[in-house]
């Protein structure tokens, strides 16, 4: 909450009604930035005339041109490679990785040089990109549509990773992302592009448009990096996640009718430390969850941090409920799921006592 | 009728074993060097084909060599690019310039002033007489072994000592290892210890320039060796794709570390003929004959200039001395190679044939060769002032922090606050100062 009063309001009547899916919210901030700034420019396999696989970059090359909006080789390494060239002109590249388990032919250009370039020169060149790309499992996408890499890029020094959970939050903290001076990986949890995921595979899925959290204001606005959203108060646990999760532990927080604060991190590098601090010490309990596979990832970290810095606030020991370590089944998706039994069980460890 | 394929019987039923071709340099140490099998053509023997010529109409370019300086020392054919003396000797000067800082800072290695560095002894054309070809504000993405671009292009010598050396000076804040030079205001992007990267990046800035109708072009350089690397693969693709101004130089030195080239592909072809299968133009030049460097490059740079497209220029030359400060040649080559190389030496040849038209002599090389060596001297006394590696004269324990990100995240503010304590606790008497942040 405190968060959300730092995002700009949006302008009284024109939008308080206006409800759109992930998709469409995501088109919009490119959009609007490509319209405000000439140094913006989108790119990748399938985005331009054709307008994305997943429709995100619809209608932009007809709007600003071919040579704002292009398709590219189907090269990774080439797409990075050549993003971090036109960040040293000037530019503003926003490139687009078809799913977050392609990209890691880009890792190198990525990790040694996007990440390290203002550093290496000491500011004289600097990586202003954010590469776009879809992530995340739920949707039967099997080994290479499935997976959540986030902790790659959270291990290395002059990335900042950023993951939204709503449409809302996609847009404004896009837009930050396209503004900000720093590379960015903007991971889109494919799963709730269209709607919120409860993790009731069984049940049907709620489009947006029924949802709080697709109001998106028309026009221009922000939301801050590094600042977590309070998905909702409570006094029982903390829950510490991001993405197509932050959805699937509400849901089960309230089916289980538990008094939970669902803490959406929105970006985990830079960490909003001070929200999580914050609530961890208030409720004295702590779940993470995140769909990425457990060994070494994000999980881990905040884990750590939570027990460095909450130790004596602790009631509980920190339970994460993660992806196992497997790679991403195509069958057995919902026995791999993170899902509502799990988050379940974990629930019911932490608030036994 | 065509035999039909055999798909019943199995391995090992009477088929021909097969047999793994690993490639084997044409010397080892100890043997001697014939280079009798490499076909270096006659100078002024090919011909110049117009900047806008389609790159399958001058195949013959990728495979051949061109040169134009013979063994008359004269200047010969259509390459000649007809420079005035002037810029001759000022391309010599820089040329002389480079040898001397090489020596001097390979010494300065083995005194222990710097833990590293990297010689281009016989290459300096490559990167001197190419770059002069070039605008002072076209962006080069070059590989480690360019240092004759920045000289070339005015970079101040004490910023590339304080460089080397780490200190105080140096304006990359101790951060890179040696040699690693960036410098915005000479159009000189910053050197990554990661092969080929640069090419892809080169390729998006003349993509950026053309984006925003600038007239401004790019060109990287990467060694044959690195031309094995995945993103050389994307450079070249991207570069034909979006017809994009930048000029791919390749500076096949024969070598790379204790690889011949061989294990980048040169056994079956050469580096400039990759330019056909992406449709680019290639052009195969003489890497030891400063004049025809100079004139492909200018080449290649009208073309890209006039929208005509890119170009990938392969420079045949030999990497003189070992590879780095840490390697050691005798290990794994013939020492009689460097005398046997056909293209003989860049600077000598490019200083007989300011002799030979009259416009120098012995007497003004041997002063120019000293001018060199007291500049040099007097440069690295001043660097030094600044200290050198490991003798405490460097950047705050601050500084580390810095730059990682535009501002300091709470984690690195943390992390920056240990190391303060950490030094206060191990150094407390020394530079008390030093560390305290800002």
């Amino acid at each position: 909450m405190n968060a959300q009063t730092e995002t700009t309001k949006p302008q009284a009547d024109e939008t308080e009604e206006r409800r759109i899916n992930m998709i469409e919210a995501i088109n919009e901030a490119l959009d609007i930035m490509l319209e405000r700034d000439d140094d913006v420019i989108v790119m990748g396999e399938d985005v331009g005339y054709f307008g994305g696989v997943f429709r995100c970059t619809a209608g932009l090359q007809e709007k600003h041109g071919k040579t704002r909006v292009f398709d590219t080789p189907i090269s990774e390494c080439g797409i990075i490679g050549v993003a971090v060239g036109m960040g040293a002109y000037g530019l503003r590249p926003v490139p687009e990785i078809q799913f977050a388990d392609y990209i890691y032919p880009g890792l190198d250009q990525l990790i040694s040089e996007a990440a390290r370039l203002r550093y290496r020169s000491a500011t004289e060149y600097i990586a202003p990109m954010t590469v776009r790309s879809p992530f995340g499992g739920g949707i039967f996408g099997g080994q290479t549509h499935s997976q959540s890499p986030e902790s790659i890029f959270t291990h290395v020094a002059g990335l900042k990773t950023v993951i939204p959970a709503t449409p809302h939050d996609a847009k404004g903290l896009l837009i930050s992302c396209i503004e900000d001076n720093d590379p960015v990986i903007f991971f889109e949890p494919k799963r709730i592009y269209n709607g919120p995921f409860s993790g009731y595979y069984d049940k049907p899925v709620e489009p947006w448009k029924k949802h709080k959290d697709a109001a998106v204001p028309e026009g221009y606005y922000k939301i801050p990096l590094g600042k977590a959203r309070t998905v909702t108060e409570g006094e029982a646990l903390t829950v510490l996640t991001y993405g197509t999760m932050v959805h699937v532990a509400e849901a089960v927080c309230r089916e289980k009718g538990v008094d939970a604060e669902i803490l959406d991190l929105r970006t985990l590098v830079p960490l909003d430390i001070e929200a999580i601090e914050e609530s961890v010490k208030k409720t004295g309990r702590c779940l993470i969850v995140h769909e990425a596979t457990r060994t070494s990832g994000f999980g881990a970290e905040l884990s750590a941090l939570v027990t460095e810095r909450c130790f004596y606030h602790l009631e509980a020991p920190v339970e994460r409920v993660t992806g196992f370590d497997t790679p991403y089944p195509h069958s057995l998706e919902w026995a791999y799921f993170p899902g509502p039994v799990r988050i379940g069980e974990a629930l019911d460890t932490i608030l036994k006592d | 009728m065509a035999e039909a394929a055999d798909t019943n019987s199995k391995s090992g039923d009477n088929r021909p074993a097969l047999a793994l071709h690993v490639p084997e340099p044409r010397s080892r140490p100890g043997d001697p060097v014939n280079f009798n099998d490499v076909d270096i053509g006659e100078p002024g023997a090919q011909p110049r084909p117009d900047e806008s010529a389609k790159p399958e109409d001058m195949k013959d370019l990728a495979y051949g060599l061109v040169r134009v300086l013979g063994d008359d020392d004269k200047a010969h054919g259509p390459w000649d690019p007809k420079l005035d003396p002037e810029t001759l000797r000022t391309m010599l000067g820089h040329m002389a310039m480079v040898r001397a800082f090489d020596e001097r800072m390979f010494r300065g290695q083995r005194q222990g002033k710097t833990s590293f560095y990297m010689k281009c002894t016989g290459e300096e054309a490559t990167s001197v007489a190419a770059s002069m070809a070039l605008a002072s504000d076209d962006m080069v993405f070059p590989s480690y072994r360019q240092q004759g671009i920045l000289i070339a292009r005015g970079y101040p010598l004490i910023e590339m000592i304080n460089q080397i050396y780490s200190n105080k000076g140096d304006k990359l804040k101790g951060r890179q290892l040696p040699i690693m030079y960036s410098s915005r205001e000479h159009s000189f992007f910053s050197i990554s210890g990661n092969l080929a990267t640069q090419t892809p990046q080169a390729v998006g800035w003349a993509m950026a320039s053309a984006i925003k109708g600038d007239s401004r072009i790019a060109a990287t350089w990467v060694g044959e060796g690195s031309t094995a690397e995945g993103d050389f693969h994307s450079a070249c693709t991207f570069a034909t794709v979006y017809n994009a101004p930048v000029i791919l130089n390749v500076i096949n030195n024969q070598w790379a570390i204790s690889s011949f080239s061989g294990f980048a592909g040169s056994e079956r072809t050469t580096f400039a003929a990759r330019a056909l299968g992406y449709g680019l133009a290639g052009l195969r030049v003489d890497g030891n004959d400063a004049l025809a460097c100079y004139a492909a490059q200018r080449w290649a740079a009208n073309r890209a200039r006039a929208n005509q497209g890119p170009t990938l220029i392969e420079y045949f030359t030999y990497r003189a001395e070992g590879h780095s400060t840490s390697d050691d040649p005798s290990g794994y080559r013939s020492a009689q190679e460097r005398e046997e190389w056909p293209l003989g030496d860049p600077v000598m040849r490019l200083k007989k044939h300011l002799i030979a038209i009259g416009e120098w002599d012995e007497d003004r090389q041997a002063a120019m060769d000293q001018r060199c060596a007291e500049e040099v001297k007097a440069v690295t006394k001043e660097a030094e002032k600044n200290g050198i590696l490991g003798h405490g004269l460097h950047h705050p324990f601050h500084t580390m922090f810095e730059d990682v990100f535009e501002e300091l995240p709470w984690h690195l503010e943390e992390q920056a606050a240990q190391a303060t304590r950490e030094r206060e606790t191990k150094w407390p008497d020394k530079h008390p100062k030093d560390g305290a942040g800002k």
